[in-house]
């Protein structure tokens, strides 16, 4: 070949974000507080119920209206965060610390379990999420370590997947047979390559996850199946303003604004922070 | 705007530029005044580094350039085969293409669509224009045979990838000249074939210029432009610096970017400065202990085919080894057997003992980088008791220090190879495998990164084994040599006996694929 | 054996093993899910004398050991008999029977939307240029960013506020048969297809275009409209074609939720009551039937892929290829 490679311009870890990256990071460092400190931004409970504001519309006082029992909408979004965001998070650790697990030891062990544990992904992951997940809630039931359970081990063998598949190509790859050809030990050549080149990219990945996760938690609440109302859960929310979709829109629409914010927010950061650590 | 008619004197210049000037978005002013003319049943070589801007030359003459509404193209004439490019409009230059001015580009795998096939590639220039079925069949056939293909129907149906190398590049040979242009340019046409296959399809083109075309000829590679091209401009930062016959510009060239890529061109023997003689005898360097990897005898298979068939070969100390052969050859395999990267089915790899260290110089330096790490962190992770600090390990690989911040896929190509050197140097080895260090460089940059290497293995006795498919390179680096085909050595020895007395017939064959002599195919 | 009889031997050998581990999972994962019994005698916390409770046990084989019980269950699925059901006292071959056809259509009918949507997106975005270009491609991929991402019940949910609700064009529930009830439904399931198969098309489509192959084509006189509709149109389907199998799971995924959301009735919907009447028979039945209609789809596409790009033939491709950005379906 005659050309020269050419030189990249350097690129940092960060200042890949971009416009669309730093709106979605702010998004999501909001969302953290509500997760976190709900009552801070919305002083005011989520059950409380006032039956003289039944319906309200939005306006002022409701910034996004008010429910059949005249809870205020906003507060509840702010709230379910909570619930939404932070059973989506537990299912994603559990998910990808599973799909973690799986990954190494296929992609680093011998060869007969990586080519078992290969099928056994195969076959889990050909069962649609949301069909394995309702599976698995037939089994334990519904509520919220059910979900949790569920949607983590759904999405475990997509984890899996990814990770072995990642696994496999760094442990083959030519800076580790370098390392080796050195005369490295396996131990060192774990810590010092295989691991940082793993562990960054899943951190890109679960970021999206957690976004798809947070939308499979509220498709369970939704179907009857995860977080019952009252809970300001935003798919539980959805699933009860659904009947009263053509009176009072806003009891549908805003919690599923959140959900989509939300995934939204949480996909972009992912990307940007995949291409920064890829 | 109006088309211009096409010129019908056949002995005008078929292809006339003056004062052309391009410049495109975001690049600024590629071409900066170009002044070419050439002449049906000639051929003009056109050399120069990359980023000279050559490609962006082609496209132009094909009028491809002009239709980024963004891009400038100015100049004083542009014609080509009787069309005006700068005063025709998109539908105007659109019509020329195929019909007057054909195209050849490198790799046909990548320039050949791979889902359709050859039938319907080589034929599209004719379904353009709105040629008949019937027809078309005919005029395909003939363009096969007139490339070298003469068995064309069992071909029609088939794809890019189920052909060979050269077959490919012949089908995209084919392809352009099946509306028989007046015009022909080859971008670099042979880079992706073997040297053996290139000569072919040099000699091809040379036919085709004998029989009336006038092509263009654009290479990095010297001795291609040599064999086929009459005359040559020499490209460099947007401008032709000198222009001239082949052969005046190979024995005198004029202008100091000819001298300087001329030089940087391997030819001739091992350079014998140094205390060290040329004939394989051990070093003189002080003191070193005789170190060797030898194999003997190994075989490596995959899927039941060898990829290295019963080979035998030593790499000692202070000397150099030069492992030379085509794509597929075998050379990287016998390489990871020797470094023990691979265990060999059959036969033996011996060291001396104490057992020498060995360091490998990769073919892709850059896939041998974590990518997480910097130039210093690599440096210093390799590095061995006695090995120099970082920043000295860079300045014996003639590397300024401020390169240990940067990563790896930030630098040049040229120094990512150095630093590839640096960090092999990092282990304190006694041998060195260089797989392919030069293969993917620039004429320059390679030969500064071959001076560094013979210098460094001068210097400190170091055993090399140095794995090419370029004859000229490996000629340059080694004492001894060794050909390696379909995974046998056919023929080893002193590196310049070989050269001047090859027993093996393709060895012959290879050193007269490196050996051209200007206009060598021409027919007077 | 010819290659291709053998290649289709190895996907059907695969797909009988994918299904008969899912079987397996299914019923000891239900199993484990407490007493079969309870679901059979109307739920927990009902009344039921001895007799009642004997006489189910033995019209449902729950006395035999488990290990006999999971045999009977693997032979049934092989002969088809999926058992009745125990919410519904129907046999379960009947009620898959019944519901199948109304999600194949939602799913198929959604697939060629999504297919054509992506086509379209990535045809728009390819042929803007210059700065207008650049803005119409920003825009589309930050459409397929958002609809990727989208759930499909709020979706769903907005489409019939707007288009039921207010607009009263379309209806909001829709039985099978009614032809305007399919479309908000079938909208609905196709957008985050739709956005995925558009991503990967746009990106290859960019790739194709700037390939040599395109620029040799260009030089053979060929205009824009043919190098598109001849040369990069196919190597865009490409990549999209193979997420069609995964495409096809994330549409059963969707289904449960559309059919629940629109009140069609329909395999999903039976899925969902059946997780919650915790119907052992029903819930293995449809989740074994999902796992076969989902491999026959990958067996399809494969083949698909195969016939357009003939270098795959030589590759050897194990598994299923899925978007870089989802962790499932």
């Amino acid at each position: 070949m005659s050309a020269v490679t050419a030189a990249r311009p350097s690129a940092g870890r960060w200042t890949a974000l971009g416009a669309g990256g730093t709106v979605a990071l702010a998004f999501v460092v909001v969302l953290a507080a509500a997760v976190a400190v709900p009552w801070l931004l919305a002083p005011v409970s989520p059950l409380a119920v006032s039956p003289a504001d039944g319906f309200a519309p939005p306006s002022p006082a409701h910034p996004f209206g008010a429910d059949e029992s005249g809870r205020d909408v906003l507060v509840r979004i702010v709230h379910g965060a909570r619930s939404s965001v932070g059973i989506g998070l537990a299912a994603t650790a559990l998910g990808a610390g599973l799909g973690l697990v799986i990954g190494f030891a296929s992609g680093l062990g011998p060869r007969w379990l990586d080519s078992a544990l290969g099928r056994v992904i195969e076959v889990l992951f050909a069962l649609p999420t949301l069909v394995l997940a309702l599976l698995l809630v037939a089994v334990l039931g519904s509520g919220t370590g059910p979900s949790v359970l569920a949607i983590g081990l759904a999405t475990a063998p997509g984890y899996a997947r990814i990770l072995r598949s990642r696994v496999r190509t760094v442990a083959r790859g030519d800076y580790v047979a370098y390392a080796r050809l050195e005369g490295v030990g396996r131990a060192r050549v774990l810590l010092r390559h295989i691991v940082p080149n793993t562990l960054w990219p899943l951190v890109a990945t679960a970021t999206l996850g957690i976004g798809q996760a947070v939308v499979w938690v509220a498709a369970l609440s939704f179907l009857g199946l995860g977080q019952e109302p009252p809970s300001p859960e935003w798919g539980a929310m959805l699933g009860a303003g659904r009947v009263y979709i053509s009176t009072a829109w806003w009891m549908t629409v805003f919690p599923g604004l959140a959900i989509v914010s939300t995934a939204t927010a949480l996909t972009v950061l992912g990307r940007r922070l995949s291409g920064a650590t890829a | 705007m109006s088309e211009v008619e096409r010129v019908p004197d056949e002995r005008a210049a078929a292809l006339e530029v003056r004062g052309l000037r391009v410049a495109l978005p975001g690049a600024g002013e590629v071409l900066r005044g170009i002044d070419l003319s050439l002449s049906p049943g000639e051929c003009l070589g056109i050399v120069g580094e990359s980023g000279a801007g050559k490609s962006v030359l082609a496209r132009t003459l094909l009028g491809l350039a002009q239709d980024d509404s963004s891009a400038r193209v100015t100049g004083d004439a542009l014609r080509v085969a009787g069309t005006d490019l700068l005063a025709a409009g998109r539908r105007a230059r659109r019509r020329m293409r195929g019909r007057d001015i054909g195209l050849v580009l490198q790799d046909a795998l990548q320039s050949l669509d791979p889902l359709r096939t050859i039938g319907a590639e080589v034929s599209e220039s004719l379904a353009v224009r709105g040629v008949a079925r019937r027809d078309r069949r005919r005029m395909v056939l003939d363009a096969l045979e007139a490339a070298g293909l003469p068995g064309g129907e069992t071909l029609l149906g088939k794809r890019s990838g189920e052909l060979s190398g050269g077959m490919r590049q012949r089908a995209l040979i084919a392809s352009a000249i099946v509306g028989a242009p007046a015009v022909l340019i080859a971008d670099e046409p042979t880079t992706a074939l073997d040297a053996t296959t290139a000569v072919h399809v040099l000699d091809l083109l040379g036919e085709l210029r004998d029989r009336g075309t006038a092509l263009i000829l654009i290479s990095h590679d010297l001795n291609a432009v040599a064999r086929v091209a009459d005359r040559v401009a020499v490209l460099d930062a947007g401008r032709v610096v000198e222009q001239a016959p082949t052969s005046r510009l190979l024995e005198s060239p004029a202008h100091p970017t000819t001298r300087a890529l001329l030089a940087a061109v391997p030819r001739g023997p091992k350079p014998a400065t140094g205390p060290s003689a040329p004939s394989g005898s051990s070093a003189s360097a002080p003191a070193s202990p005789e170190f060797f990897l030898a194999a003997q005898g190994v075989t490596r298979s995959y899927d039941g085919v060898a990829a290295v068939d019963d080979a035998s070969v030593e790499v000692r100390s202070g000397e150099v080894l030069g492992v030379v052969g085509e794509s597929g050859s075998g050379k990287s395999t016998l390489a990871r057997l020797l470094i023990g990267a691979e265990s060999p089915d059959r036969g033996d790899v011996e060291t001396s003992s104490p057992a020498p260290r060995v360091r490998l110089l990769p073919q892709d330096p850059l896939a041998s980088f974590d990518p997480r790490h910097r130039v210093g962190r690599i440096l210093a992770l390799s590095r061995r008791d006695g090995a120099p600090s970082e920043e000295e390990l860079l300045a014996q690989v003639g590397l300024d220090a401020s390169l240990l911040a940067r990563r790896p896929a930030t630098l040049s190509g040229g120094q990512r190879q150095r630093v590839a050197i640096a960090r092999a140097l990092a282990g304190v080895p006694d041998l060195l495998v260089c797989d392919e260090p030069v293969s993917a460089l620039d004429v320059t940059t390679q030969a500064g990164v071959l001076e560094l290497l013979t210098r460094l293995q001068r210097e400190r006795g170091l055993g090399m084994l140095f794995i090419s498919h370029d004859l000229a390179v490996v000629r340059q680096i080694s004492d001894r040599v060794a050909v390696m085909r379909d995974g046998r050595i056919v023929e080893q020895g002193g590196t310049e006996r070989v050269y001047a007395q090859p027993q093996h017939p393709f060895t012959a064959e290879l050193i007269a694929a490196g050996t051209p002599g200007p206009g060598a195919t021409r027919r007077s | 054996m010819l290659p291709a009889a053998r290649w289709i031997a190895a996907r059907i050998g695969r797909a009988v093993l994918v299904v008969w581990l899912v079987a397996t999972i299914v019923f000891f994962a239900l199993r484990s899910s407490g007493d079969p019994l309870e679901a059979i005698l109307g739920g927990p916390g009902s009344q039921a004398g001895p007799d009642a409770v004997a006489a189910a046990r033995e019209t449902y084989g729950l006395d035999a050991p488990l290990a006999w019980q999971y045999l009977v269950q693997l032979w049934r699925i092989a002969t088809l008999q999926l058992g009745d059901s125990y919410a519904r006292r129907q046999p379960v071959e009947e009620l898959i029977a019944a519901q199948l056809p109304g999600t194949l259509l939602l799913a198929v009918l959604a697939l060629a939307l999504a297919w054509v949507l992506a086509v379209a997106g990535a045809t728009i975005a390819a042929s803007s240029r210059g700065r207008a270009g650049r803005a119409v491609n920003a825009v589309i991929g930050g459409t397929e960013i958002v609809s990727t991402v989208m759930p499909q019940f709020w979706l769903g949910a907005v489409l019939i506020l707007v288009f039921a609700s207010t607009m009263r064009w379309l209806p909001a529930t829709s039985q099978p048969g009614d032809t305007a009830g399919l479309v908000l439904p079938v909208i609905t399931l196709a957008v985050p297809i739709a956005g995925f198969l558009a991503q990967v098309s746009r990106d290859a489509l960019t790739e194709a275009d700037a390939a040599p192959f395109a620029l040799t084509s260009r030089a053979r006189g060929a205009g824009e409209t043919r190098v598109f509709l001849r040369h990069t149109l196919r190597h865009a389907a490409l990549p999209a074609l193979a997420l069609s199998g995964w495409a096809f799971g994330n549409l059963l995924s969707g289904a449960v939720v559309v059919e629940v959301l629109f009140a069609r009735p329909g395999l999903g919907r039976l899925l969902q009551e059946g997780a919650l009447a915790r119907d052992v028979p029903l819930v293995i039945g449809v989740v074994t039937v999902v796992a076969v209609l989902y491999v026959a789809v990958i067996i399809v596409s494969d083949a698909l892929e195969l016939a357009v790009d003939p270098r795959l033939r030589r590759a050897k491709r194990q598994s299923l290829a899925v978007p870089e950005t989802a962790v499932g379906s």
